[in-house]
């Protein structure tokens, strides 16, 4: 506890090549696309090199920075919907088991039913194309938040259960106290994936409502370009989607250390 | 912290709502328990824990100790019979196998957790609770988390939490069986220290007829198929318990009669 370890900018010397390695895979892999595109002269609406890429970023940077802000907005709208949904379900759930017997299906009916499929309907029946896109990332952000919190909310250790009942404990001090905690680190890992299910909600989405004008995602960016045969432009647009997908993971993955970092197995080393 | 003398009879505890000289803290009169899976853990239970005495709980692995006290901790319905507590509202504490610390609380907020349910303010319970933590020898761990802690250490800051609530009664399941031996007499120490300074009442259920002995004034000794009482022995022995009491001739011959008791019950 009293001596401090060794980091290299703010990060322990083995976490590094956890950054670095993919980090140098990564610049090979572009320059060979680079190479590979200029040696075999691949025309740029098949196949645009990382370069033209990125010119294409910079050029449309406007737009798509506009873009990337709409889409995220309704991502993190999604996902904080589904937090507070999913975790007062969760808790419904593990309150009764006729609550959970009962609901339990229609989330998983809700899950499993491909997002494609009844994203069209919900803008049909949705007047407000943010709110349609807003409940398509939510159906499908939703899921695990649900299923990861109520097995962590019944998963909590029998003996502390019973040294909570012991000190005649009220269910809601055991909720608060107890279980919620307890399903704290079920909840984060649930978190982390809803965290790219709602990115990926959103888009297909905007797919589907195909929705342009001012308020139009990275979706439409996508579809506009492709009409307009700017293949680099699309890639800068997908390229975007990719990276804010990690961004999301890292920050969900993040968060998910610093609540857990003092007491949880999962927190004991570097995480991914 | 004053030190009463090693008898039964008890004067006032903490709050001055101990039972007379003498009394039992808690009575079971024909205890029995069946699981709904069919399987009859307790049979006609009798069993009297006398205020301010130290009982050990003895017998083979299945034979229904852990069931006798979780239905004394109120935990487990009782099939039929009954258990009386002479002295109303009777406070509790309950020292599980595992440490059972809350991973995500340090050691001072494992320790206020009885307190904290009871509705005291945070100050006041955290006071307390360094004041439990001084006692079993963790004042200076009481930032720290579970994790952070040695198995023993952990044990200590559940014994810390259990005394918390200054119980009538304290439960204990086995408590050291999972700690190496040299902590175990430590432990084994603390516990009696702390013991003749509060005197608390204490049901000790154990594997091992050694702490049994060293620890207990009564040890009673369990046999299995269903679970019943089959020796009740109590343990003549000098007031001060320790390491020349457990090198003693006189020790050795207890731990030879529940051995043997032990051994009865199993083959009953
Ligand atoms: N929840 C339960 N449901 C059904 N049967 C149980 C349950 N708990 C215990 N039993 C059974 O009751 C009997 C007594 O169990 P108990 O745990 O009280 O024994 P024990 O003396 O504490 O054993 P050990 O020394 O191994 O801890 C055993 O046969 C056990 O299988
Ligand atoms: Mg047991």
């Amino acid at each position: 506890m009293s001596k401090r370890p060794i980091r290299i900018l703010g990060l322990a010397p083995e976490a590094w090549p956890r950054l670095l390695m993919p980090l140098m895979m990564g610049m090979l892999l572009l320059g060979a696309w680079e190479f590979a595109v200029r040696h075999f002269g691949v025309p740029p609406y098949v196949l645009p090199g990382p370069l033209s890429i990125g010119d294409a970023l910079v050029t449309n940077w406007p737009s798509l920075a506009a873009a990337l802000m709409v889409t995220l907005r309704i991502t993190v709208l999604a996902l904080l919907v589904a937090v507070t949904a999913g975790v007062v379900l969760a808790v419904l759930f593990s309150q009764s088991k006729w609550v959970e017997m009962t609901f339990l299906p229609y989330a998983v009916i809700l899950q499993v039913t491909p997002i494609v499929a009844i994203a069209p309907l919900i803008i049909i029946w949705v007047d407000n194309v943010q709110a349609a896109l807003l409940i398509c990332a939510w159906i499908v952000a939703f899921f695990p938040i649900v299923s990861n919190t109520t097995i962590g909310l019944n998963s909590t250790d029998r003996n502390l259960v019973d040294l909570f009942r012991l000190y005649g404990a009220t269910r809601w001090q055991t909720l608060v106290h107890l279980r919620l905690p307890a399903a704290m680190p079920f909840f984060l890992a649930g978190l982390r994936i809803s965290g790219g299910l709602a990115l990926i909600g959103a888009i297909v989405a905007e797919f589907v409502a195909g929705a342009g004008g001012a308020s139009s995602g990275l979706a439409y960016r996508i579809l506009e370009a492709g009409y307009q045969l700017q293949i680099p432009r699309m890639f800068a647009a997908l390229a975007l989607i990719s990276l804010a997908g990690v961004v999301i993971f890292l920050a969900l993955s993040l968060l998910s250390h610093l609540i857990l970092r003092r007491w949880h197995e999962s927190a004991l080393s570097p995480d991914r | 912290m004053p030190h009463p003398p090693l008898t039964e009879t008890q004067g006032p505890g903490p709050a001055g709502t101990m039972p007379p000289a003498g009394g039992a803290v808690v009575s079971l009169r024909d205890v029995t328990k069946r699981y709904p899976n069919g399987t009859l853990a307790v049979e006609g239970l009798d069993l009297d824990i006398a205020a301010g005495s130290f009982v050990s709980l003895l017998g083979p692995s299945g034979c229904g100790k852990s069931t006798v006290l979780r239905m004394m901790a109120g935990l487990a319905p009782l099939t039929a019979g009954h258990i009386a507590w002479p002295q109303a509202a009777p406070r509790l504490g309950f020292v599980f196998q595992e440490p059972t610390l809350m991973p995500w609380q340090t050691a001072l907020d494992n320790v206020a957790l009885p307190l904290k349910l009871s509705g005291m303010a945070r100050a006041g319970r955290h006071r307390r609770a360094r004041e439990m933590l001084a006692l079993v020898g963790l004042a200076e761990a009481a930032g720290r988390y579970p994790r952070e802690l040695s198995g023993g250490m952990k044990m200590r800051v559940s014994i810390a939490r259990a005394l918390a609530t200054e119980p009538d009664l304290l439960l204990l399941d086995e408590p050291f069986a999972a700690l190496d031996e040299i902590t175990r007499f430590r432990l084994n120490n603390d516990l009696l220290r702390l013991w003749e300074a509060h005197r608390f009442s204490a049901v000790f259920v154990t594997h091992s007829v050694f702490e049994s002995v060293y620890l207990s004034q009564r040890v009673v000794v369990m046999a299995a198929g269903p679970g019943r009482l089959f020796a009740d022995l109590p343990i003549e022995a000098p007031a001060a318990r320790d390491e020349a009491f457990r090198t003693s001739p006189h020790y050795a011959a207890l731990c030879r009669t529940v051995s043997e008791a032990l051994a009865g019950g199993m083959a009953a």
